[in-house]
């Protein structure tokens, strides 16, 4: 990595403890990625970015704040960026990975919170992330008890705004949810002090949209069997998507995209012939959480699909780009982000059918549905998605699990009797 | 033919040789080294059979220490081996549960051993023969003498599933006066409640056996059949039905 003492420094972190990360990161990714064989061409850039990880980004959104822009730090797939590129702004998801990061959380939030917000939470409070100390505001949700209340933990740390996702999917709800773009409209407009327009809403529609169709397009390619892409590197991908430049996102996915492409017309897979096509469903996997894709393919099956905010929920749904007036704008962009399926929502029948028609999609022979402990909504919901899977003859295991590596081998006991079972 | 299968598990390490029909056993404790374990088994099972290394065709290894054994031919997981050796001991059985030293499970099968789903706890010591081995040493006692030692008459409930606060509860409980069979029948109910949980959760078909080092304790039988209602069959060897079944599996799939 190039020497970005001087940048962390003047971001007052905490650079002992950080080193401790900086050490262990690279031989973890190692370890993980970096052993798998014929990997595409295309995934050099997403090592790259993991190698500069405080790095070369965090320099970007500083260069960025230079020149006067803003940056927003977000946490969920129902925050609509759109409004902060049209703005000018940078967003940039921040949600921990690493059980580092866990300890500094449970200082301030009680044990039965998941990995996800402790880490992230800790993140903040060590200074232990450059990404988490960049941000002129974060942009909180309540899609769960466990953020909710931890935004309320943080607003002494760092300017915030918290966006009401609604909890059920009635019209009324949908413009509630419209409602809530345009306060975030107002507070994009007053932290960037720049106006939002027709025009420049209109661009940023177009940027995301074509950041999901890059990544549909790698999806897409999962669906090929032989597959061309480890579901490690395909998440790799998804994870270093949500916060990196949405243009750049954009062209090293399509640029993936070519190259799996042209792996298919080839019939060159990364796993043998017959290999098991597995779906991981539940909760997000922030970057560098691989523990399940990272034990299920080492036990020799493919991960081809991620029903999560880590996967297909962050790009399936594209914005109508064909409104010409805010209104008609604002309105496509709500009705586009209330069709994501999040357990936060009920009903959420939905979510089933989604994995339902994934489970076709991608030829998958067994789901893995995993939720990050003490995540009550994804646990209780698996439970109604294990009686639908049973009736189609879907075979599914559930796993609750979190970011540390002590049932690690439980897992692997687990998941080899549930290929074991699959095999048959 | 002749083959071995080994189960290693955390606190006790087992072996099965068969070799044309007759077979032997051997337990061991599995200490610090997996590996060591299941050599040592190998020793006393070539000993007990007068049989040399170079006959026995295939290992087949299961059990948390499978994976650092590096002469297994192959690796199995306990789920599959337990459903092997079951099937072959009675094959009426549909439901086992197994509780072992760390882990717990249950396992749903059909004809001939095959798995059609299973479950196993999180990661957490409730439920598991780890949880009775700390509660046993807060009493005084060994592991093997909860069994005999329980007094169902006088069963003091234990409210708390997590180990850690279930130890101070019976500290606490002792020093009321509570007797010490009353407190173990509620240990025994505890471990109960929580798998029978698990299990009804998965759906019990009879008939159900029960295996695992935690299955010759009869307290836990016990509590296990008050709380899902059904007889449970604990087989003669139940500690070995994990080694038994990666012996026959190693006999059956080259």
């Amino acid at each position: 990595m190039a020497d970005y003492r001087q940048m962390w420094t003047d971001l007052g972190m905490d650079l002992e403890h950080h080193d401790v990360l900086c050490e262990v990161l690279p031989e973890a990714f190692g370890g993980v990625y970096l052993t798998q064989q014929d990997r595409p061409k295309g995934m050099d850039f997403y090592d790259f970015v993991v190698s500069e990880i405080h790095g070369v980004r965090p320099a970007e959104m500083l260069q960025h704040q230079e020149e006067g822009g803003k940056v927003f730090g977000t946490f969920c797939v129902y925050v609509p960026d759109e409004v902060v590129f049209a703005a000018g702004g940078i967003a940039a998801g921040l949600c921990g990975g690493s059980q580092f990061w866990v300890s500094g959380g449970e200082k301030v939030l009680p044990a039965n919170t998941c990995s996800l917000i402790k880490a992230s939470i800790g993140a903040r409070l060590d200074k232990t992330c450059p990404f988490f100390l960049i941000p002129d505001i974060y942009v909180g949700e309540n899609t769960c008890d466990g953020k909710k209340k931890a935004w309320e933990i943080l607003a002494g740390e760092v300017p915030l705004h918290i966006i009401d996702v609604p909890q059920m999917k009635r019209d009324r709800d949908v413009a509630a949810f419209e409602a809530e773009i345009r306060d975030f409209i107002k507070v994009v407009e007053r932290v960037t002090d720049k106006k939002i327009t027709v025009e420049s809403l209109g661009e940023a529609i177009k940027l995301i949209n074509n950041k999901r169709r890059a990544l549909q397009r790698v999806y897409n390619a999962r669906k090929a069997s032989p597959v061309p892409i480890s579901g490690k590197d395909a998440l790799l991908v998804t994870q270093i998507n949500f916060y990196d430049d949405p243009a750049r996102a954009a062209q090293m996915a399509n640029n993936l995209a070519d190259e799996l492409e042209q792996r298919i017309n080839n019939a060159i897979g990364v796993f043998p012939d017959k290999t098991l096509r597995i779906m991981i469903s539940g909760t997000p996997m922030a970057i560098p959480n691989w523990k399940l894709h990272h034990i299920v393919e080492s036990l020799g099956a493919a991960v081809v699909v991620e029903e999560s905010c880590t996967g297909t929920r962050y790009f399936e749904n594209l914005v109508d780009e064909s409104a010409t007036t805010l209104d008609e704008q604002i309105r496509a962009l709500a009705e586009r982000y209330m069709k994501t399926n999040c357990a936060c929502f009920t009903p959420n029948a939905a979510r089933i059918d989604d994995i339902i028609r994934l489970t076709d999609e991608y030829q998958v022979d067994g789901i893995i549905d995993i939720n990050l402990q003490f995540c009550n909504l994804y646990s209780t919901e698996s439970y109604l998605i294990k009686q639908v899977m049973k009736e189609h003859n879907i075979p599914i295991m559930h796993i609750e699990t979190d970011y540390s590596e002590q049932d690690f081998e439980q897992l692997r006991t687990r998941v080899e009797a549930f290929l074991e079972m699959l095999r048959k | 033919m002749i083959v071995i299968g080994i189960d290693i598990g955390s606190v006790a390490a087992k072996a099965y040789i068969i070799s044309n029909g007759s077979h032997h056993r051997a337990m061991i404790p599995t200490g610090w080294s997996p590996r060591e374990a299941g050599q040592a088994l190998i020793d006393q099972l070539l000993d007990k059979s007068g049989l040399e290394r170079e006959r026995v065709e295939r290992i087949y290894v299961t059990g948390y220490g499978r994976v650092a054994f590096e002469q297994a031919d192959k690796t199995v997981t306990e789920i599959k081996c337990h459903a092997r050796g079951i099937a072959e001991l009675y094959p009426e059985v549909r439901t086992i549960i197994d509780i072992g030293g760390q882990d717990s499970k249950v396992i749903r099968i059909e004809e001939l051993g095959q798995v059609v789903d299973f479950a196993m706890n999180d990661k957490c010591a409730a439920g598991t023969g780890r949880f009775l081995q700390v509660m046993a040493t807060a009493l005084g006692l060994d592991v093997s003498e909860l069994g005999d030692a329980e007094n169902p008459g006088q069963m003091q409930t234990i409210s708390s599933m997590c180990t850690v606060f279930a130890e101070s509860e019976i500290i606490g409980s002792l020093a009321r006066g509570n007797s010490k069979g009353g407190i173990i029948a509620g240990l025994h109910q505890s471990v109960g409640k929580r798998v029978a949980a698990m299990a009804r959760r998965m759906g019990i078909k009879e008939q159900v056996a029960f295996t695992g080092g935690v299955a010759i304790n009869p307290g836990v039988k016990r509590a296990l059949e008050e709380e899902i209602r059904t007889r449970i069959i604990v087989p003669e060897a139940c500690q070995y039905t994990g080694a038994l079944g990666a012996a026959l599996l190693a006999l059956e799939n080259p």
